[in-house]
């Protein structure tokens, strides 16, 4: 796959994963438009696989937070 | 090889702020974010894992309810389910939909697909009402292992580590059987949006209730739905004669 199309594919899980934001789509959606606008220019091959690793990094991170926060509630409301 | 069979339900999310109808007939549900149950989540992925194991050859998730359960389903194909059948019911009588008849459903579908392990999620989280399991075993007179926090698999028998009050309890359960399945028992995966995309090509079957020769004729009616009473504010009192004194008003000394 070419740099841009795995850019493109980490942008687009993100949003997808942003659906279940706890502060709600419109503030991740935003916030995330403004980081991938941020370094739009970057040309140095290199850095631009660090940032796709590093998105690939924020999505195990935020499958993590919805599974906590799911267990969290769910032990708050049936076993305490 | 055994065919396990999955109960999941659509419920609104774990995360929405319940809404109670002005007319007292029911929760807002239109417009607002639904999910698979939390608990069916469990379930699912712990028959994924079977398959995974090649302890299951096929896992078949079954979903009761209107068209948009099938968003329900296909999460549960993404989450590596192999099939799905939606037991197509109308919103207006899914509102009315009880555990008796669920049970029956699953109970006609195991033994038409013949499934050798039925699982579901021990309570939904919309009515709490924790009888699908046991009403299914009771129905096909299978052996019942509800709450499960830990399976281990043997020669036609299952052991079952399950949570009880103050405490865990282990039975052995030959199969086929039912089981229901507890918070801890696993960490279901995240349906990821390659996964539900790949889920589409997987195959759904549709039927309703009448062809699986089953009535489901609401057993109950809704008389009112209502929030639950608002907590009342505490008062701070400055000493302890005041207390003795406020207690003695209400009652309590």
């Amino acid at each position: 796959m070419s740099q841009k199309s795995k850019t493109i594919n980490l942008y687009k899980t993100l949003l997808y994963m942003g659906k279940d934001y706890p502060k709600g789509y419109d503030y991740f959606r935003v916030r995330l438009k403004k980081v991938f606008e941020k370094n739009r220019y970057e040309t140095d091959t290199e850095k631009i696989e660090k940032m796709i690793a590093h998105g690939n990094f924020v999505i195990k991170e935020l499958e993590a937070l919805y599974m906590l926060k799911k267990y969290r509630t769910l032990k708050k409301r049936y076993y305490e | 090889m055994a065919r396990v069979l999955v109960g999941i339900k659509r419920v609104i999310d774990y995360a929405v702020k319940i809404r109670v109808k002005s007319d007292k007939s029911g929760v807002v549900v239109d417009g607002v974010k639904h999910s698979m149950n939390p608990f069916d989540e469990i379930a699912i992925e712990e028959a994924v894992r079977m398959k995974e194991k090649k302890l299951a050859k096929e896992v078949i998730a079954v979903s009761c309810g209107p068209t948009a359960s099938q968003e329900t389903i296909r999460t549960a194909l993404a989450m590596g389910a192999d099939k799905g059948i939606h037991v197509e019911i109308s919103g207006n009588e899914a509102e009315f939909l009880q555990p008796i008849h669920v049970s029956k459903i699953l109970a006609k579908l195991a033994q038409d697909e013949k499934v050798d392990l039925i699982i579901v999620g021990k309570q939904a989280i919309d009515d709490d009402c924790n009888q699908t399991a046991q009403m299914t075993g009771g129905v096909l007179g299978w052996p019942t292992a509800t709450f499960c926090s830990k399976i281990e698999h043997g020669q036609n028998e299952l052991t079952v580590t399950r949570e009880i009050d103050g405490g865990l309890e282990v039975v052995k359960v030959k199969t086929p059987a039912v089981l229901s399945a507890d918070l801890r028992l696993n960490e279901p995966r995240y349906a990821t949006l390659p996964n539900i995309m790949k889920a589409k090509k997987k195959p759904v079957k549709k039927i309703s209730p009448k062809d699986l020769g089953i009535d489901i004729t609401p057993r109950i009616q809704i008389i009112s739905v209502e929030d639950p009473p608002v907590r009342q504010a505490g008062s701070i009192l400055p000493d302890v004669d005041t207390l003795i004194s406020k207690l003695k008003e209400g009652g309590h000394l």
